[in-house]
Order: C-alpha cells, then sequence, then structure tokens
C-alpha cells in the first residue's frame, strides 16, 4: 500500500533502532508513556517493544477512549437501548465494554435493537431510513472523533432529522494527563504524544507538560517507523538535557491543529463540569456534552437516562499501573477478581490494557525481560 | 535486594494462578448466548468445552477434531455436521448453497476422510421466491459434483416469515478415512513446520463487502472450493509425515493456529511477511482495522508437517490448481506452550491471540 509500506520498512526500522540503543544509558531504566489507545496497537501489532533495549519501557496511557468509559455510562447506554422504539447505534469495540450487569452485546442479546456503526453518519443514515424509530447514537472518543459527531448532528439539524439524537461521552484528553502529572508518585520520563488527537487539538495544549512537570513529549504518527522514531526523538531530549514538545508527525499534525474542527466543536459541544474515568475516577472538565444551542438532539435530555454512578471497585488499581507507580501483577485483585474475562478496571478491559496483555502473555514478556 | 526477592515470589505465584486458570477446562457461566459465542473465538470455546462436551461425554466429541472419528467392523469413518446462515444468500465467488457443500466436504477432507455423501436439511423463510430456492438448489448440486460426493439425505421446514433470512442450510458429512492418513491435532512436534494453501482472508472480505454497509467497493471473491483434491496430493507425497490439517474457516488461520498450539500444549512461530495476502484485502481491512488473519476462508487449509517432508509437501500443494500461492508460514516450537508468535514483517515478535470478540457476524 502506497503511503503506508514506507512507513513500515523494516530495513529503516532496524536502522532507528540502533539509534535508540546508542542513546539509552547503561543502567538506567526509562519510562515513557505512549499516550493514545492507538499507539498501543501499533506497538502491539508490530511487535515495537521487542525492538527496544530491556530497559527503556513502554507504559500504556490513558489514552484508550473505550475502555476509560465507567460502568455507570455503559449502563446508561443499555437503559436507553432497552427504551421502546429506539435504535441504539454505537462503534463495534464499544459493545463488548462490561456494565454492571453486563456489556451492550448482552443487552443486544436481551432483545435491545443496538447497532454498530462504523461512522456517527451511518447512524444518522439509520435515522433517516427509520423515521418511525428514535435512533441514539453512543459517542465516545477523544477531541480525534468529536468532530465528526459534531459534524453529524449539524447535518441531522440542517436536514430536519427529527428522530436522531446523541448520547454524548466525549473526552479530552489533556485533564487525565494533567491529572496524571499531578500525582506525586508518577514515574515516568517522557510522553509520546497523541497523534490523532493533535490533529485536531495541534501540538500546542501539550506545551504544559515540559513547561510545568519538565518532561518530554513526542508527537507521534502510528506507523511501526513513526513510534519508533518517536522514541529515539524522546530519549535525545533525555540525553541532551532538553525538555519540549517536538512534533514528529509534521506531516499530519499542524502545531495550531485544525481551525475549523475546533470551531465546530466549540459549537456543538461544551465542557462538562465532572466526567467520571474507569479506574480513573472523577476529572474536572474532561468531558463533554451537547451545547444550549443543540440541546435538542441531546438524548440525555430527550429520554429519562438513569444517570447512574457504579463506583471502580475499591481495590481496583489502574490509576497506580497507568502511572507507572506499580506493575499489573502488584495490583490487589489482578488475577483473581480482575480477569479479561469479568474485567474491573480499565487496563484489563481492553485486550491492548496493560494489565489484560500481561495476564495473557506474562509469560511471554517476562522471557524477553530476560533476554 | 530483599524487596525484590519477594516481589519476583509474589510474580511468579501469581503468574502460577493465571496458568492454572487458563488450563483449565472453560466453564460457561454466562446467562444468555450473544453473538460472539458463535464467532469460533474464545465465547464459542467456552460454550463448547464448558457446556457440551462435559454433557455428551463422548471421547471423540471430546478430541475437538473438525470431524468426529468412528470405526465400524473395522472400517474407519468420520462424520461432520454444520449449518450455513451467511448474509447475504449470494456473494462474489458463491453462494450459501455452495457453502454448504463445501464447508461439510473440507471438514472431512481436513480429518484425513475421503467425502462420500451428504445429507441436507433447508429451513426456508415463508416467502422466499422460488428462483432463488432454485438457484441454490442448482449450486448445491454443481457443487456435490465437483466435490465428488452424493447427497442421499434430507428435510425440509418453512418458518414464519421474518424468521429464517431468506433460508438456513444444515448438511452433515460422512466419509471414510484414508488409510494414507494418521492425523492427530496432539500430535504436533517441535520443528514441524506450518504450511498454508493460499491467500487469506477473501472469502469474509467478500462477504463484508457484499453486504454493503461500509461504502467500499473492491472485486474480491470468495474462495468457496473443496478442498479434498489438496488434501488428496498431500496424502499422496508426504501421508505418514503429515501431522495434522484444519481448515482456516471462521475466526481465520490465526484461530486455527491457537487452537492447535492448546491442544498440544506446544508454540508456534509464524512469519507474518510470507502469508500471502490480496492487495484488495489487506486494503479493506487496514480500513476496518481487521487483521486478515482472523478473517475467514472457505477454501484454504493449515498443514502441519514434519520437517523433512516441507519441501516435499509444498510441491504437492502447489501442483494443485488454485493452490500455486501454497507456502511455509512458520513452525512449531516448544516455548512459550499454548502460545502462537507472530515474527512481525517489521520485525518486532508479539503473541497472536485467540479471537475475542467478533468482527464479522454470520459469514458462514
Amino acid at each position: 500500500m502506497k503511503f503506508v509500506d514506507e512507513f513500515r520498512d523494516a530495513e529503516l526500522g532496524r536502522a532507528v533502532a540502533g539509534e535508540i540503543l546508542s542513546l539509552v544509558e547503561p543502567g538506567r531504566h526509562y519510562k515513557l508513556m505512549e499516550v493514545c489507545g492507538g499507539h498501543t496497537h501499533s506497538i502491539y501489532k508490530y511487535g515495537i517493544d521487542d525492538l527496544l533495549p530491556a530497559n527503556v519501557e513502554l507504559v500504556h496511557g490513558p489514552g484508550c477512549p473505550v475502555c476509560v468509559i465507567p460502568m455507570g455510562r455503559v449502563d446508561d447506554g443499555i437503559a436507553l437501548a432497552h427504551q421502546p422504539g429506539v435504535i441504539f447505534t454505537c462503534f463495534g469495540d464499544m459493545m463488548r465494554i462490561p456494565g454492571s450487569d453486563g456489556s451492550l452485546l448482552d443487552a443486544k442479546a436481551a432483545g435491545a435493537d443496538i447497532r454498530m456503526v462504523y461512522s456517527p453518519l451511518d447512524a444518522l443514515r439509520i435515522a433517516k431510513q427509520n423515521p418511525d424509530r428514535e435512533v441514539v447514537f453512543f459517542a465516545i472518543g477523544f477531541e480525534t472523533t468529536a468532530p465528526s459527531t459534531a459534524l453529524t448532528l449539524k447535518r441531522a439539524r440542517a436536514e430536519g432529522v427529527k428522530n436522531f439524537s446523541c448520547m454524548c461521552s466525549h473526552v479530552t484528553i489533556v485533564p487525565p494527563l494533567r491529572a496524571l502529572l499531578e500525582s506525586p508518585d508518577l514515574r515516568l520520563d517522557g510522553f509520546i504524544g497523541p497523534g490523532h488527537v493533535s490533529t485536531v487539538v495541534g501540538a500546542r495544549p501539550f506545551e504544559f507538560i515540559p513547561a510545568d512537570y519538565g518532561k518530554p513529549v513526542v508527537i507521534a504518527g502510528f506507523e511501526p517507523l513513526d513510534i519508533l522514531q518517536a522514541i529515539e526523538m524522546i530519549l535525545r531530549q533525555l540525553k541532551g538535557g532538553r525538555c519540549e514538545v517536538e512534533n514528529q508527525y509534521k506531516r499530519v499534525v499542524p502545531y495550531a491543529g485544525n481551525l475549523r474542527a475546533l470551531e465546530v466543536l466549540s459549537e456543538v459541544f461544551e465542557l462538562r463540569p465532572h466526567f467520571e474515568w474507569r479506574g480513573l475516577g472523577f476529572i474536572s472538565h474532561s468531558g463533554l456534552k451537547l451545547s444550549q444551542a443543540y440541546a435538542d438532539l441531546d438524548a440525555e435530555l430527550r429520554f429519562s437516562v438513569p444517570g447512574l454512578r457504579v463506583a471502580d471497585p475499591k481495590a481496583c488499581q489502574c490509576g497506580e499501573v497507568l502511572k507507572g507507580v506499580i506493575k499489573p501483577w502488584e495490583c490487589k485483585v489482578f488475577g483473581t477478581a480482575c480477569t479479561p474475562e469479568r474485567p474491573i478496571g480499565t487496563c484489563m478491559v481492553s485486550s491492548e490494557g496493560a494489565c489484560a496483555a500481561y495476564y495473557n502473555f506474562g509469560r511471554f514478556a517476562r522471557e524477553r525481560e530476560v533476554v | 535486594m530483599a524487596d525484590q526477592a519477594t516481589i519476583s515470589e509474589r510474580e511468579q505465584k501469581i503468574l502460577g494462578i493465571i496458568e492454572t486458570a487458563r488450563g483449565k477446562r472453560a466453564k460457561f457461566r454466562d446467562s444468555q448466548i450473544n453473538m460472539a459465542h458463535g464467532a469460533g473465538g474464545k465465547a464459542t470455546q467456552t460454550l463448547i468445552e464448558g457446556l457440551f462436551a462435559p454433557a455428551f461425554g463422548s471421547e471423540t466429541l471430546n478430541a475437538m477434531a473438525d470431524a468426529g472419528a468412528f470405526e465400524v467392523e473395522g472400517v474407519g469413518l468420520a462424520l461432520t455436521t454444520d449449518s450455513y446462515v451467511v448474509k447475504p444468500l449470494r456473494f462474489p465467488g458463491g453462494s450459501i448453497g455452495e457453502l454448504a457443500v463445501n464447508g461439510t466436504v473440507n471438514d472431512l477432507s481436513v480429518s484425513g476422510a475421503r467425502p462420500l455423501a451428504l445429507s441436507l436439511s433447508l429451513i426456508l423463510e415463508e416467502g422466499l421466491s422460488a428462483d432463488v430456492l432454485r438457484a441454490e438448489v442448482e449450486a448445491i448440486a454443481e457443487a456435490a459434483a465437483a466435490a465428488g460426493v452424493e447427497i442421499i439425505a434430507g428435510d425440509t421446514k418453512v418458518v414464519e416469515r421474518g424468521h429464517a433470512d431468506g433460508m438456513y442450510v444444515c448438511t452433515t458429512g460422512i466419509g471414510v478415512r484414508d488409510p494414507r492418513a494418521s492425523l492427530s491435532p496432539s500430535g504436533l512436534r517441535p520443528g514441524d513446520r506450518i504450511l498454508l494453501s493460499g491467500r487469506i482472508g477473501e472469502h469474509g472480505t467478500a462477504i463484508m463487502l457484499a453486504r454493503n454497509e461500509f461504502d467500499l467497493d473492491a472485486s474480491i471473491e470468495s474462495d468457496t472450493r473443496s478442498l479434498w483434491p489438496v488434501v488428496d496430493a498431500l496424502l499422496t507425497e508426504v501421508g505418514p509425515e503429515l501431522r495434522c490439517m484444519r481448515d482456516a474457516t471462521r475466526g481465520g488461520v490465526a484461530s486455527v493456529l491457537n487452537e492447535l498450539a492448546r491442544a498440544s500444549t506446544v508454540a508456534m512461530i509464524v512469519r507474518e511477511g510470507e502469508i500471502p495476502v490480496l492487495p484488495e484485502v489487506a486494503g479493506a481491512a487496514e480500513i476496518l482495522g481487521i487483521d486478515p488473519m482472523y478473517v475467514a476462508n472457505e477454501g484454504k487449509l493449515v498443514a502441519f508437517v514434519a520437517p523433512e517432508a516441507a519441501e516435499r509437501a509444498l510441491n504437492a500443494l502447489r501442483s494443485v490448481p488454485g493452490c500455486e500461492q501454497a507456502v511455509e508460514i512458520g513452525e512449531v516450537r516448544t516455548d512459550p506452550p499454548g502460545l502462537v508468535l507472530v515474527q512481525t514483517s517489521f520485525g518486532g515478535k508479539r503473541v497472536m491471540d485467540q479471537l475475542v470478540g467478533d468482527p464479522l457476524p454470520r459469514i458462514c
């Protein structure tokens, strides 16, 4: 595939891996967080951590938009899906996320009309095809996916589609990062910045990380060479005693972001005072809801939603795992109360989460550490 | 230092707990059936190992092969059954009727049994057009003739409108076990080579595109075909050195490899770069975020052969029309037992896990 294969070149990869090796100080342990779930996926898919020296550790960050949705929110979605006449639409990977009493997949099996869509526009199309039904779109994701939800809502308004509404669970990237950085026991040396989010918000919002917390950030693309190069750039900053926001993903990310997308976001959404994150708790100004101007398309206002709050079990230590304070197996519930089949926290929910990966491949990972 | 030691002791203990839990026969504890139970991944395995196998207590069934092997008065036979619920009924490269014959024929073939005869059960929806039915009956007849099997028993049921999406087809196949074969899913040994009979991911992708759910356009055809000629060629050339075969249907090549790695408690290493995939299939998979290794095939098998027979087996495969792309994709190892590792084209290694969710329901 043209414009893709170039960024998957194994020979170039080996060259960058060699650079990385030359930048690493023996005896020093490096913990770098890739913020975005998309990076976690690429790292897993291409076996990137296998190409790194043993003392460079990648910590999977809070940027998987699916796994951070709290149980209460899933329960609300299920309650909505069970309302008579409702067609509930969501992205496929949301279907498996457990609520307090089963997932959307279970609700579908119990008779709710839940349909998987690849784009909010598909949900709008379903609404137009079923004028006698109420179609709800369960919107999730960071600033990456929020513009497409916003444009869909604008289109629904422009086309006068009355039976379409949105249950907005969009979140923003900066508040959870700040929450992580505020923690006194944080043990991270640098951040691989989220490439997709940055195409919308730009590189500027991440300036506070080096400025206020003294950690380097390199915004990276999603191909394996992008990620390796970003790691190399972070290590180079650390070695040279520099600390700044660098943009590895210049071919896509402008410093100021996508101004038109930001404009649409501020028109359609507004910040919630608080939003709950699975495993991380409530974080101020971290979630979006529909603005006053679009309140008539807000599913939470159109239907009665229970607004349940289901506390994460107290023993769950996802926060500490995310901060790199503890390893997955050091969590009190890991492998006993919390397993991939019955996950409690965000790190176990997604198959790429730190805990799920360790549960499934721990033996393999441990062997690699020894090597 | 003392602290370090306690920590690693604790890690050992937890890894031990996990290993015990994973090694245990899966329990079926779900309160209802959902789509994942039919996807061929973890949930399906839970259902089979946790509910069906213990209830029926059959040793043959417990072998978890594609077809059950049994003996009648000294003659080795194999029996298999399958239901077909694919949506849409017709798709580029095939149709439900053709699939219903080939799928069952293939389960017999990869079990080392020459397909003899099939039964055919049709569940038809009230209102189904007679022309659609006639076309499927013709497709069934043609596929059966091509595969050299006779349809010798059948049944018809009709259900109310809205209950069967046109038609469902169930076939049961019986075959005679070929004396040249000595196959066993638990017989894999370290060093055995893993062969693949051709390009992967075409059936699943063709169905997905035929549904028109994603405005994608590409000319990809299902690979549905009878695998008996392929198996026959392998048995002729490397019969005694052929350890095991599987047709990589639902859940794709990844699921087949995982099942066998677990059954034989061996590891496998697969070289991703060797796996042939049509550019159109790779493109569609890339856009939709699906790994072709998990996408269904309806005419591809994975064969495990002794290392010294690998080259002969590969030549035998490539001599069969339609299998020119056959390739060796990896080998069996000892460690870590039960896991399938992938050497990625980019150079890293990773685990290729069992399928958890269902990326694509009702593809066969």
